[in-house]
């Protein structure tokens, strides 16, 4: 249980996929205007990275390496992933339009999120098991999340500051986020 | 006239359309492998290798690829491209595949990759599409190599990991750890806003008002917009949040 939780915290914080790992930084820039879209963003984003990487893991150790056809993991897990997302967009249209609403026109957004894959094949490094790929995938995405919506509020408040002309844009969210990176140094005393 | 062709196109890649400085593409492995000159530098020649195949590969298939499914199709290729060079690395380069661990699968969701391929491959014939990919890969491996030089020199003070040319006491050792990588970017933006900025206010002085909007719309661009296949999803994004944000 303990080992668990330390999965799921050190996923979400310690090592976290955007700030110190740097994957899924398009969305990380792309979608953190409003604290609201970016939350939904990263609803999109747990739902999709905690599911593809049960799913993942499954393939990886019931077909791939029971077959010895470790090497394939790459071009099976980018298709699976692609397959995935349209099967949850799918059935999330079906069984709860209120929620596919809200998440809709992020799910797809998702297929070319470098995180997903990167969580999946981050799974397979760590030999994690099912179980534990499943609680590692939830912790990345629950990371990503608290890191957009973070950003998210700060840039709201940006919209008011008076940034220098050549900074505005993407070069102060950039200094944002390394000012928050450095917040998330701190974390790594947690373990 | 052949070969004019072909060193334009490594000049396009490596100066014109940079694609670190200039178009901004692949955001992802710039920062995360720039801690130090030789990850970069290594990184830069292994995502060359692939775009150079991948363009070849995808140029020479492009009129037996329909339409419909030519993304897939792209990524697949890209995968299996990356899978034989990543094995080519394990067996032989054992110590550059695990400095690079992740990073190099995840070549296959490099925007620049699938960007070239659809804006450059998909297009033109074999050869040509061939040396649009050296260009491009050459020009990333600059702009990786110098981000990489500048940040490891900065961070622990050494020259591809070889020759110590600041003592270590005069480090700042933030510069290889991940704020760094996102204050050099910024500020490398920035430096290109003041200089678009600049040239802009110039043209507007000199009477030519059409620049300036060309100016503004760069200035306000995103890191990873435009004609890029992995990312099109920050580009369609804008609009869904401002139709989101009428509507609110």
């Amino acid at each position: 249980m303990k080992e668990m939780v330390q999965i799921v915290l050190a996923a979400a914080l310690v090592e976290n996929v955007v700030l110190s790992q740097f994957l899924g930084l398009c969305p990380f820039l792309g979608v953190s205007r409003k604290v609201k879209t970016a939350a939904s963003m990263g609803a999109a984003v747990i739902l999709v990275i905690t599911v593809s990487s049960a799913v993942t893991s499954l393939i990886y150790q019931y077909i791939l390496a029971a077959n010895g056809l470790e090497f394939l993991e790459t071009i099976v897990f980018i298709l699976v992933i692609a397959a995935l997302v349209q099967l949850v967009e799918m059935f999330l249209k079906k069984s709860s339009p209120g929620l596919y609403q809200a998440l809709g026109v992020y799910l797809p957004l998702i297929t070319t999120n470098c995180a997903v894959l990167g969580v999946a094949l981050t799974n397979v490094q760590e030999n994690y098991n099912v179980l534990y790929s499943t609680l590692n995938g939830f912790g990345t995405a629950v990371g990503f999340t608290v890191a957009i919506v973070i950003m998210a509020g700060i840039r709201e408040k940006l919209e008011y500051c008076d940034v220098p002309k050549a900074f505005q844009g993407t070069p102060i969210v950039l200094i944002t986020a390394g000012l928050m990176a450095m917040a998330f140094i701190g974390f790594s005393g947690l373990f | 006239m052949k070969t004019k062709g072909c060193t334009e196109r490594i000049y396009n890649g490596l100066i014109k359309e940079n694609p670190t400085f200039v178009l901004m593409l692949g955001m992802c492995p710039t920062m995360a492998v720039t801690s130090s000159a030789v990850n970069a530098l290594g990184m830069g020649l292994t995502t060359t290798v692939v775009l150079v195949m991948s363009n070849f590969v995808i140029s020479s298939m492009r009129k037996m690829i329909p339409d419909k499914v030519r993304i897939p199709a792209y990524i697949v290729i890209v995968a299996t491209l990356v899978t034989i060079v990543q094995l080519l690395l394990k067996a032989y380069i054992p110590s550059l595949d695990s400095a690079l661990g992740i990073y190099i699968p995840l070549i296959v969701v490099n925007c620049i990759i699938l960007g070239r391929a659809e804006s450059y491959a998909s297009k033109n014939p074999p050869l040509l599409s061939a040396f649009d990919g050296l260009g491009m890969g050459l020009g990333f491996t600059l702009g990786l190599t110098s981000i990489g030089i500048f940040r490891e020199l900065l961070g622990s003070g050494t020259l591809f990991g070889a020759v110590q040319v600041i003592p270590e006491d005069f480090t700042i050792s933030l510069f290889v750890m991940a704020p760094g990588a996102f204050f050099v970017l910024a500020f490398l933006i920035a430096a290109q806003n003041a200089y678009r900025n600049h040239k802009a206010a110039k043209a507007a002085a000199a009477g030519k008002a059409g620049s300036l909007d060309a100016a503004a719309q760069t200035a306000g661009g995103l890191s990873c917009s435009g004609n890029c296949g992995a990312c099109f999803g920050a580009a369609s994004e804008k609009s869904t949040e401002v139709k989101g944000g009428t509507k609110a």
